[in-house]
This record gives C-alpha cells, sequence and structure tokens, in this order.
C-alpha cells in the first residue's frame, strides 16, 4: 500500500531497522552480552550497560497495550488521517513499540487486540513497519 | 529531615493568556518586579535569580537567568541558574533556593516561569494561517515518531491514560470530573482565563477530541505570561510585608522507567519525603495544588500520593471531594486547565494565595498545610512542596 504520509528520514542507528523492513522482516536490538532485546535502538544496553548489540528478527506477532485516536491535524500529509489510531504494540518477545494499526475499525481497536506486523510503502525506498489485527 | 527554614515572600503574577507585546523575558521581568513589590523589597535586595525558561524562550533558555539579570540590570548575583526539569522546574526552583539560603550562599532569591507561545493573530488570513498560536506551538517533530504521525505530549499522555483505564476501569466521567471541578473554582478566581465560562459534563462530553480519549477539556491551556515568587529565610521573610509561606517539606522524585507499565508518577516518594521533612502525615493535609498539564494527571497524582489506593483515583475525583465544598480542595484557582499555563508555578502561586487567605471568593476554609506537586515530561520528573502558615 503506498501513502502520502511522512517519508521518514532515517537515522544512523535505525539503517537495518529499515533495511530488514524493506526486506518484509521486523528486527529490533539484542544486547550481544546479556541478550535481552530493545526498541527504539539505544547505543546501550539498560540491563548491563554494554555497548555490543545487534539486530535479530522477531515474530511480528503482538497484542495492543495502549492506544489513542489522534484527532489534531499536526502536519498536512496527515490531514487526510484523522481520526488515525496511534498505538503501542507489546510484542510477543518483550519490546514494545509505537506505531499504527491498520485496517482496523475504530469499534474493533481494543488494549489486548492480537495483531500482527505488516508493512507500509512510504516512497519508492522505505517500507514502514506498521500493524493490524491479528484474524484466525 | 527537618523542614526548611525558608519562606516565599513575595509573589508576582502578570496578566495572563491571550496578552501580547512582551517577549517571554519580558514577562519574566514583569513577574520578578510585581513579586518584588508585594514583599516590599527592591530590585537591589535580590542576590539570587532562578529562571525556568518556557518553550519560547529557545535557545535563549540555557543562559536565561543571565538574560534576566542584565534585562533588569541587577548587580552582584550569588546564585543564578535555569532550571529545565518541564512542570517540576518550579518546585525545584523553590528548593534549589531553600537549600542555597541555608548553606548561606544567598540570602534573598527571585523564581520565575516566564513564557510567550501566543502570537498576536494578524488581520490577513495570509499570516493567520502559519500562527504560532496555538498549542501546535508545542509539537515536536522527530524521524520514526513523525512517520507514525505521532506529534506532541497530549498522545503521549492519552496512551498512559487509555492503559490507566483499561487496568482499573477508570471512566471518561471521571476524567471530565476533574474538568468541571477545576472550572467551578476558576469561577472564583478573576485571574483565571476561564473565570466567566462555567462548565458543565455535558460540556465536556461536547468538546472536541484531540488525542482521544483526551478531548479538549481534558488539556491546559497555553498562556503567556509569567509567575515569580521570591525565596528567603523565614526570619527574615517575618519583618516583610506579607505573611510568610513557610516551606515546610520539598522533595524531588525522577522514576525513570516506563510510565505506561507503572501508570504512576515521582509522587509516590516524593511525597513520602516531603511529609517526613515537614514532619506531618498526609491526612493533615487541608488542601491540594496538584500539576495538572491534563485530567488524568491529577487522578494519578491523587493516588500517588496515596489519598486513595492505586486505581482508585477515578471514584476519588468522581466523588466531590477536591472541588469547591469538599474536604481535599484541589486545584482552587482553576489550575491550568482552567486559570492559566504556567507550568509548575500555577500551582505554587494558588499555594501562596490560599495560605495567606487571600483566595477571596475560591478560599478554602482551611489554609494552614497545602501541598503542591510539578511534574514534567510523561511522567518523568516530579517535585512536591508542603507549604504552611507556620515554621513548624
Ligand atoms: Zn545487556
Amino acid at each position: 500500500m503506498m501513502s502520502d504520509k511522512i517519508i521518514p528520514t532515517i537515522p544512523p542507528e535505525l539503517e537495518p531497522f529499515f533495511a530488514a523492513a524493506k526486506e518484509g522482516r521486523l528486527e529490533v536490538q539484542r544486547c550481544v552480552s546479556c541478550g535481552t532485546l530493545r526498541f527504539p535502538a539505544r547505543s546501550l544496553c539498560a540491563t548491563c550497560l554494554s555497548t555490543q548489540s545487534e539486530w535479530t528478527p522477531v515474530s511480528g506477532r503482538g497484542e495492543v497495550y495502549s492506544f489513542f485516536w489522534m484527532h489534531q491535524v499536526y502536519h498536512p500529509a496527515f490531514a487526510a488521517e484523522v481520526p488515525y489510531a496511534v498505538v503501542v504494540v507489546q510484542l510477543e518477545e518483550g519490546p514494545r513499540l509505537t506505531t499504527n494499526i491498520l485496517d482496523c475499525a475504530k469499534d474493533e481497536l481494543r488494549v489486548g487486540l492480537p495483531v500482527e506486523v505488516t508493512f507500509e510503502e512510504r516512497g519508492p525506498d522505505v517500507r514502514l513497519p506498521q500493524f493490524r489485527p491479528r484474524r484466525a | 529531615m527537618q523542614p526548611t527554614k525558608t519562606a516565599i515572600a513575595g509573589l508576582g503574577i502578570t496578566d495572563q493568556g491571550k496578552v501580547y507585546g512582551k517577549s517571554a523575558v519580558g514577562f519574566a521581568v514583569e513577574a520578578i518586579r510585581l513579586a518584588l513589590e508585594d514583599a516590599g523589597l527592591e530590585t537591589q535586595d535580590l542576590d539570587g535569580v532562578l529562571v525556568n525558561p518556557g518553550l519560547s524562550w529557545g535557545l535563549s533558555g540555557s543562559m536565561g537567568s543571565f538574560a534576566v539579570q542584565q534585562a533588569m540590570g541587577i548587580t552582584d548575583l550569588t546564585l543564578s541558574a535555569s532550571v529545565s526539569l518541564g512542570g517540576a522546574s518550579a518546585g525545584a526552583m523553590i528548593m534549589q533556593a531553600a537549600l542555597a539560603i541555608e548553606a548561606g550562599m544567598a540570602s534573598t532569591v527571585a523564581c520565575v516561569f516566564a513564557d510567550a507561545p501566543l502570537k498576536q493573530p494578524q488581520p490577513t488570513s495570509a499570516s493567520r494561517k502559519k500562527s504560532s498560536g496555538t498549542a501546535s506551538a508545542y509539537a515536536h517533530a522527530g524521524g520514526l515518531e513523525a512517520a507514525y504521525g505521532v506529534f506532541g505530549v497530549n498522545g503521549r499522555y492519552a496512551l498512559v491514560a487509555q492503559r490507566h483505564m483499561h487496568e482499573f476501569g477508570t471512566t471518561q466521567d471521571q476524567l471530565g470530573a476533574i474538568a468541571v471541578s477545576e472550572r467551578a473554582f476558576a469561577q472564583g478566581n478573576p485571574a483565571a482565563q476561564f473565570c466567566g465560562k462555567p462548565l458543565t459534563m455535558d460540556d465536556y462530553h461536547a468538546s472536541r477530541w484531540v488525542t482521544e480519549p483526551f478531548h479538549l477539556l481534558d488539556c491546559c491551556l497555553v498562556s503567556n505570561g509569567g509567575v515569580a515568587v521570591i525565596v528567603t529565610s523565614a526570619e527574615r521573610a517575618k519583618d516583610l510585608r506579607r505573611l510568610p509561606v513557610h516551606v515546610r517539606g520539598m522533595a524531588q522524585a525522577h522514576p525513570g522507567g516506563d510510565p505506561l507499565e507503572t501508570l504512576s508518577s515521582g509522587a509516590v516518594q516524593a511525597g513520602k519525603a516531603a511529609l517526613d521533612m515537614a514532619d506531618v502525615g498526609l491526612d493533615d493535609i487541608q488542601f491540594c495544588e496538584l500539576y495538572d498539564c491534563y485530567t488524568f494527571t491529577v487522578l494519578v497524582t491523587l493516588e500517588d500520593y496515596g489519598f486513595c489506593k492505586k486505581g482508585e483515583g477515578g471514584a476519588f475525583v468522581e466523588s466531590g471531594r477536591i472541588g469547591p465544598g469538599g474536604d481535599l480542595p484541589t486545584n482552587t484557582g482553576g489550575g491550568q486547565l482552567s486559570s492559566f499555563y504556567m507550568w509548575g508555578m500555577t500551582p505554587i502561586s494558588e499555594a501562596v494565595i490560599q495560605i495567606r487567605g487571600d483566595g477571596g471568593e475560591r478560599q478554602v476554609r482551611k489554609h494552614e498545610l497545602g501541598l503542591v506537586s510539578g511534574n514534567g515530561g510523561i511522567l518523568s520528573t516530579h517535585s512536591t512542596l508542603i507549604v504552611s502558615t507556620s515554621a513548624s
């Protein structure tokens, strides 16, 4: 799905995240020293303070931990989208991601809703990890 | 720990809200001038200036206290700093002033917040289009967040509120009860931006969604203006014009971690510490002035101090106890939801007014001991003050 929404400028620490997304994989950081998974990307492990980390694929499955419906237009690229949902997804593997939910009716969205990753085309070079309801 | 031997001796509140013609520094200077006048002091009596720069200061905020010093022509300060802990800054400034006074590093310290995010509306529609005279002046754009359409702080708090609603069954009506209660108090505060505009629960529900579950009326105002207080020793304050507002207890707590998980603030830790220092119990507190960037922040802070159990804040605020005539009047001037948005200085200024008995129509009956909170970030930074008519 192509979108007119913002094409993110990719900071160096998120290059592996977007490289994986382009190939259809959701990846998070893993501390090489103690194995703790983390996202957003950080240079330091909050558990053992190690600076050594790598990117590792995760299932892309999780559930909605919290959410809100954005009714304000802060950026013209989102003017046609409001209200849209911003969700915090709790991944099965532990880390939580702040993303959107696609293909989800307003009365369907709730805390605890099972979701899975999907990818949204943002311009020719970027696929943005997004989530959608996981349906049996 | 012992109660501090310091007091607030002066209060200055400039015109608030849609007032123009001054920069943020200009509002800061005006607020300090009013606070000095209130205390019966002169500019050159100050040896300390602490500034909490609002967002409109931009980069100049990092040297904000020097900017204010120069603008007022004050020489020979022995204490100067910009304090940036968001809504916890005002409380933290008073603590820094009290510590410096007790250490003998300063005797008379002005603590000020000022901001000028609202621009005067222009007559032509072309110039109005790009006006920053709204809450969008507070928007933060970022790489990944912007890609997901996450702008501003409203949504971040809404996420915590939504999770609280999920875990504890907190309702929209309970958030609304806080908005309605504070608006009722604002009717007795001529300085409040919403004085003369009462609010019903129906009005609350009818106000537009911002970041659902937050209505517009769950969110604080945006204001131009400044508020300053003068902190000095309790001994010296006795000889000044106004009744001293003693700083009995003070504490900070910055919990770290993820508020989405804890659903609580630094009030848990700082509340206990400040009450210990003041040598009083929670039951002794007669009124509260709680940081209210959102209705929800008040609910969480009441829980965190222990006025009710975690998760029972909704029922507590719905009971009417925090409103006019309640046994724990809270945000008695209308708070930042209904009076003016001067960050941590809004609750502090109202506490000073109440302790002095200057509250007019909104004056609470018992006003010897009050609790004041400050909160910054997403429940990230926190300050608690216990203020009193008496030193111990
Ligand atoms: Zn580690």
